[in-house]
C-alpha cells in the first residue's frame, strides 16, 4: 500500500491488517507515555482545502502521537484561497520535504489526482475528497463495529481478541444522503469486503443514479430496515442546504418523520444493536439527541478510534515505504 | 457593420484562400491508389483541378508523380466542428495552428465555432476570422456565427449580416451552450431559412446538467462526480426535432453522444424533419469508464457515455441516422487540464486523430466501407453546411481537394507531434491506424507523409 | 556454560547447534539464575518480545512458579512487550504488523523486569524494548536473557542470562524453532551462498 486515497487501495487481508494495527495503537495510547518514537524525523502535511477541524485535529494527533512533525496547510487565508491550484500546492509541498501529505479537499478525485499525478512522490491520505471517499472515517467506522460486534459470545459479553476478523456475518444500515456522502461510499465498499452486509436507507432523490451495482440493498424506508434487525444503524448528516436549491426533499419535517432515528425506532432495533454516525451530528434532525447519548451509540468512541485508526494508516504508510537511504 | 456583397458566389472563399496558388502548382499525378476504396485509379491534378480519373492515366511533363499504391484516395475532409480558439484563445490554437493540425489530420476544410473572444456573433469577427484562415492557407476556413448574442441565449445575433458577409455564414451555432430556450430556438430555425442557414444546436438543458462533470451512470455514482444525464441531451433534441418540423425548418444536431438520442434522430427522419446530426471520433471510441482515473483529459461535453451507447452511435452512423463525424476539436492549454476534475477545462482535441479512429471504429470493424467515410467526413457535413466547392467527387473539373491516405501502418499517438498547440488528446498512447500520405487543398500539397508541406 | 564452539556450516548447509533438550535445560538453567539473584517472584515479570521471545517467557515464567511453589500462576509472571512501534530501522526496512503487548495485571512499576528474547545479535532490538517498557513504567531493575547471543552488537549491551553463545560469522543465519510458534524446538545456524549473503546485507 502506497497511498490511501480510497478503500479500493485495500484487499480484505491488508484493510484486516490496518484493524488489527489500530488495535495495537488502542493499547498504547493506554500507557503513561502516550507519545511513540516511531516516525520521529518525518513530516506530514494537512493539506485542508475544505473546513474539517474534526478530522484535521484526528490526523494531527495521530501524527504527533506518532512522533512526526505536523504542517497544518489550511485553506483559509493561505494561497488556496488565492486561486492557487493544488499542482502549485503539491510542488510547494514536495518543496518543503513533505513525508506524507493527508489532504481534504471539496473535488472528487484530489486524493487521487496528488497519489498519481507526478506532482509529488510521497503517500497520500484521502481525508474526504468531494462526494467521493473518505477512508480513514470507514476504518474506524469498521473498527468500532468489530470490537463492539466482533469477538467470541461468552456469558452474553463479547470477549476474546478480534485481530484478523473481517465484519462476517454483520448486517448494517446506513441511513441518510447517500448521494453526497464519501462516508456511504467508502463504508459499503470497507464493510462489503469485510464480510458484512450493507442496507442504505435514503429518499429515492438521495440515492445516486447507478447505484444499483453496489453491493448493498436500498431501501427507501428506515423502519422497514430496522425491521431486518440490524446490528448496526449508521445515522448519515443531512447536509440541510440540499434542500433549498436541490429541492431534494420538500421539508424537514417531512424527512425527519421518514427518516430520523427517533428513540421508538431505537428501541426496535435488537438489545445488542449499535448506534453509529460519522459526525458531526444535526441532534433532532437525523438522530433524536436521546438516541446520539443512548446507551446504543458508540458516537463518541468513534471519534477516539479515529485517532487510533489514524495512526495505523500513518504507519502503515510511512514505516513500511522503504526507501534508498544510504 | 461591414457592407456584404449578396453575389458573392459560394466558391469564393475557397477560392480567395488557396486561388493565388493555384496557376503555380505544377501538375501532379496520384498513381495507383484507390478512389474511395474502391477500384485502383489514378488521379490526375492540373492548375488546382481534378483534371483526370482513371486507370493507368500517364504523367505530363514535369509532373510529380505520388505512388499511392495500396492508399485510399478521399475527398479532403471537412470538419463541420472545430474550435480554433482564435480570437481570444490563443494560449490554446490558433488559426494558423488549428489549420496546420486540420491538414495533418487529411481535412481540407474546417468550420470554426463561434465561442471565441469576442463571439463570433458580427459580421466583423467572422470576416477576421475568415481572413485568418485565408492567410495561413492550410485549409479553407469557414466561421460558425452564434445564434445569440454573446452566447448569451437571450437574443438572436444579426445572423443575416454574418450570412451575407465574405464569410457566407451559413451554420449558426451557440456551441458550448445550449439554446435552451425553446421560444428563441424556434426564432432562430425560423430565421435562418431566409439565407437556406442551419442551427447547429448543442443539445444540453442547462438545469439538468448544473455542475455536471460526467455521464451520470455506475461510473460518476462510484467515483462521486456530479453525473450528466443522458436526458438532458436528449430532451432538448425530442424538442428540436419537433420545433424544426413545426416551422420547417433544417436542424442539425451537435457530437450526439446518447442511445436515446440517436433513437429520437432516428425517429425523427422517418417523420421527415429535415435534421441532421453527428458524432465525435471520440464518442465512438470511449466510455465513461476512461474518468476513472480523474485524469481531466477525458473530461469533454458532452460526456464520454457508456459502452451501450458506443455501440448506438456506431449503429446510428452506419444506419445513416447520424450522417456525420465531426470532430469537436478543443484544445487547451496544459494548465487547463492538468488539475482536480472538477475545475479542469471541457474538451479534447481531434483533427489529427479522427480519420484513424474513424478507421479503427467503423472501416476496420467492417462497419463502414471508404466510401461511406467519403460521404460521413467530407461530402455531407460539405452539403450540411452549404460548402460548395468541398466534398465534391473525385471527378474531372471539380477543385483538387484531395486526402491520400494510407491505411496500413499503425502508430501509437503522441500529442507532442500534434501541429495543434493542444495536447489534451484522448488518445495518446493508444495505436490507431492510417497515416496521411498525401493532402492537396487545391491542388496544392499541405501534407506529404504525414509531415506539414510548408509553403 | 557450554563453550565448545561450532564448526561453520557450510554454505548453503545447515547445522542443529541447540536441540530440543538443549534449549530445555538452557531454560531451566536461565530460570534459575533469574531465581538466584535473590529477588522474590513477587517482584518478578518476564516480558518476552515478539515473536518468539513471548512463549520463551512464559516457560521460564512456568518454571520459575514451579520452583517457587504452585501458588504463582505462570500469566500473572509473564507477558509481551511489542517494539515495533518503537525500532529505528521501519524506514529501512518493510513494515511489520505490531504484536500485543500484553503486561501481567501487577503493572512492572518498582518490579524487576526481564526482557526476554531468542537471540541477541546488533543489541537494537533491546534498546526499543528499553524505550517501550519506559513508556509502560518504571522498573526497578531491568535484566536480559536470551537463548542465544551471537555477537556482532552495535550498541552498548548485554545479557544478564544466556542459553547459549555462539559465534557466527555475519553471513550466517541463526534460527531459533520452538514449538510454539514453528512446531519443533531447535536452534540451526546456515550460511546462505555468495549471493544470498550479499542480498542478506544488502
Amino acid at each position: 500500500m502506497k497511498h490511501l486515497t480510497g478503500i479500493g487501495d485495500l484487499d480484505r487481508a491488508s484493510a484486516i491488517e490496518l484493524l488489527d494495527t489500530s488495535t495495537r495503537m488502542v493499547a498504547t495510547q493506554e500507557r503513561q507515555m502516550r507519545k511513540l518514537p516511531t516516525l520521529v524525523g518525518t513530516t506530514v502535511v494537512n493539506l485542508f482545502m475544505e473546513d474539517s477541524t474534526r478530522t484535521r485535529i484526528s490526523f494531527e494527533a495521530a501524527a504527533k502521537r506518532l512522533s512526526a512533525d505536523v504542517i497544518n496547510f489550511s485553506a483559509k487565508g493561505s494561497s488556496i484561497s488565492k486561486g492557487e491550484s493544488l499542482k502549485d500546492t503539491a510542488l510547494t509541498l514536495r518543496a518543503m520535504g513533505a513525508d506524507a501529505v493527508v489532504v481534504r479537499a471539496p473535488a472528487s478525485g484530489a486524493a487521487h489526482k496528488l497519489a498519481h499525478s507526478g506532482w509529488i512522490d510521497v503517500p497520500i491520505v484521502n481525508a474526504g475528497d468531494g462526494t467521493h471517499q473518505h477512508p480513514t472515517q470507514a476504518l474506524l467506522d469498521s473498527f468500532t463495529l468489530r470490537r463492539h460486534l466482533g469477538g467470541e459470545q461468552r456469558d452474553g459479553e463479547r470477549a476474546g481478541s478480534v485481530d484478523g476478523q473481517g465484519l462476517d456475518g454483520l448486517h448494517v444500515v446506513i441511513v441518510g444522503d447517500i448521494m453526497h456522502s464519501r462516508v456511504a461510499r467508502s463504508n459499503v465498499q470497507l464493510m462489503t469486503l469485510l464480510g458484512a452486509r450493507v442496507t442504505l436507507v435514503a429518499p429515492p432523490s438521495l440515492v445516486p443514479v447507478g447505484a444499483d451495482v453496489w453491493p448493498c440493498d436500498v431501501l427507501y424506508d428506515l423502519d422497514e430496515a430496522i425491521a431486518l434487525a440490524p446490528d448496526a444503524v449508521m445515522m448519515l448528516r443531512v447536509q440541510r442546504e440540499r434542500m433549498l436549491g436541490g429541492g431534494y426533499f420538500p421539508s424537514a419535517a417531512e424527512y425527519t418523520r421518514r427518516l430520523q432515528l427517533t428513540q421508538e425506532r431505537a428501541d426496535r432495533l435488537p438489545a445488542h444493536a449499535i448506534v453509529m454516525h460519522p459526525g458531526p451530528m444535526n441532534r433532532g434532525f437525523e438522530i433524536a439527541g436521546g438516541v446520539a447519548d443512548g446507551p446504543r451509540s458508540v458516537i463518541v468512541e468513534q471519534v477516539a478510534a479515529g485517532v487510533s485508526v489514524r495512526m495505523a494508516v500513518l504507519f502503515h504508510l510511512l514505516a513500511s515505504n522503504a526507501r534508498e537511504e544510504s | 457593420m461591414t457592407p456584404t456583397t449578396a453575389s458573392t458566389t459560394a466558391s469564393a472563399a475557397d477560392a480567395a484562400a488557396t486561388g493565388a496558388d493555384r496557376a503555380a502548382a505544377p501538375a501532379l499525378l496520384i498513381r495507383g491508389g484507390r478512389p474511395y476504396g474502391e477500384d485502383v485509379a489514378d488521379v490526375l491534378v492540373e492548375d488546382g483541378t481534378i483534371s483526370a480519373v482513371g486507370p493507368d492515366l500517364s504523367a505530363p511533363e514535369g509532373a510529380e508523380i505520388v505512388d499511392a499504391e495500396g492508399c485510399i484516395v478521399l475527398p479532403g475532409l471537412v470538419d463541420l466542428h472545430t474550435h480554433l480558439r482564435e480570437p481570444g484563445g490563443e494560449e490554446a490554437e490558433t488559426v494558423e495552428t488549428g489549420t496546420r493540425a486540420a491538414a495533418r489530420g487529411g481535412f481540407t476544410a474546417v468550420h470554426a465555432m463561434a465561442n471565441t473572444t469576442p463571439v463570433a456573433d458580427t459580421a466583423g469577427v467572422v470576416e477576421q476570422v475568415l481572413q485568418r484562415g485565408e492567410d495561413a492557407a492550410w485549409c479553407a476556413v469557414h466561421p460558425i456565427g452564434a445564434v445569440t448574442v454573446g452566447l448569451g441565449g437571450e437574443r438572436l445575433a444579426e445572423l443575416d449580416a454574418m450570412a451575407g458577409s465574405r464569410a457566407r455564414v451559413r451554420v449558426f451555432s451557440d456551441d458550448g451552450k445550449c439554446v435552451s430556450d425553446p421560444v428563441l430556438m424556434r426564432r432562430a430555425l425560423e430565421y435562418v431559412k431566409t439565407f437556406d442557414g442551419v442551427i447547429a444546436q448543442h443539445a444540453q438543458d442547462p438545469r439538468l446538467t448544473e455542475g455536471a462533470q460526467m455521464h451520470e451512470g455506475r461510473v460518476s455514482a462510484e467515483i462521486g462526480l456530479t453525473g450528466w444525464p443522458s436526458v438532458a441531451e436528449e430532451s432538448i433534441i425530442a424538442r428540436d426535432v419537433l420545433l424544426a418540423e413545426h416551422v420547417g425548418s433544417r436542424l442539425h444536431v451537435c457530437h450526439l453522444s446518447t442511445a436515446g438520442s440517436v433513437e429520437i434522430v432516428r425517429w425523427a427522419k422517418q417523420r421527415g424533419v429535415d435534421v441532421t446530426a453527428e458524432v465525435t471520433p471520440h464518442h465512438l471510441l470511449l466510455t465513461d469508464e476512461e474518468a476513472r482515473g480523474y485524469d481531466a483529459v477525458y473530461k469533454v461535453n458532452p460526456p464520454l457515455r457508456t459502452r451501450a451507447d458506443v455501440e448506438a452511435v456506431r449503429e446510428g452512423l452506419a444506419d445513416g441516422t447520424i450522417d456525420i463525424v465531426a470532430t469537436d476539436h478543443a484544445p487547451h492549454p496544459a494548465d487547463a487540464k492538468d488539475r482536480e476534475w472538477d475545475t479542469a477545462a471541457f474538451g479534447m482535441t481531434g483533427l489529427e486523430t479522427a480519420l484513424g479512429i474513424v478507421q479503427q471504429t467503423m472501416v476496420d470493424t467492417g462497419t463502414l466501407t471508404w466510401r461511406d467515410v467519403a460521404r460521413v467526413l467530407s461530402e455531407t457535413p460539405a452539403r450540411i453546411a452549404r460548402d460548395l466547392d468541398q466534398g465534391r467527387p473525385l471527378a474531372a473539373g471539380e477543385v483538387a481537394h484531395v486526402l491520400v491516405w494510407d491505411p496500413r501502418p499503425a502508430a501509437e499517438v503522441d500529442p507532442e507531434e500534434h501541429a495543434s498547440r493542444g495536447r489534451n488528446s484522448p488518445v495518446a498512447g493508444r495505436t490507431l491506424p492510417g497515416r496521411n500520405r498525401l493532402t492537396l487543398l487545391a491542388g496544392r500539397p499541405t501534407v506529404r507523409d504525414s509531415r506539414l508541406a510548408e509553403h | 556454560m557450554t563453550a565448545d564452539r561450532p564448526g561453520p556450516a557450510a554454505p548453503g548447509g545447515e547445522k542443529t547447534v541447540l536441540s530440543e533438550d538443549d534449549i530445555s535445560r538452557s531454560l531451566t538453567r536461565i530460570a534459575h539464575e533469574i531465581i538466584e539473584t535473590g529477588h522474590g517472584a513477587d517482584d518478578l515479570v518476564l516480558l518476552g518480545i515478539p515473536h518468539r521471545g513471548v512463549p520463551l517467557a512464559r516457560r521460564i515464567a512456568a518454571t520459575i512458579a514451579e520452583a517457587e511453589g504452585a501458588e504463582r500462576d505462570p500469566d500473572s509472571l509473564a507477558g509481551a512487550l511489542d517494539i515495533t512501534l518503537y525500532r529505528d530501522d521501519l524506514r529501512r526496512s518493510p513494515a511489520r504488523l505490531p504484536h500485543p503487548t500484553h503486561i501481567p495485571s501487577g503493572g512492572i512499576d518498582g518490579k524487576v523486569v526481564v526482557l526476554v528474547d531468542d537471540v541477541l545479535y546488533s543489541g537494537r532490538t533491546v534498546r526499543a524494548a528499553l524505550d517501550a517498557l519506559s513508556a509502560i513504567g518504571r522498573p526497578a531493575v531491568v535484566r536480559l536473557a536470551v537463548l542465544v547471543d551471537r555477537g556482532h552488537r552495535e550498541l552498548p549491551i548485554r545479557a544478564d542470562h544466556v542459553g547459549k553463545n555462539l559465534p557466527t560469522s555475519r553471513s550466517e543465519r541463526v534460527g531459533v524453532l520452538l514449538t510454539e510458534t514453528d512446531g519443533e524446538d531447535a536452534v540451526r545456524i546456515s550460511r546462505p551462498d555468495a549471493t544470498e549473503d550479499e542480498e542478506a546485507r544488502r
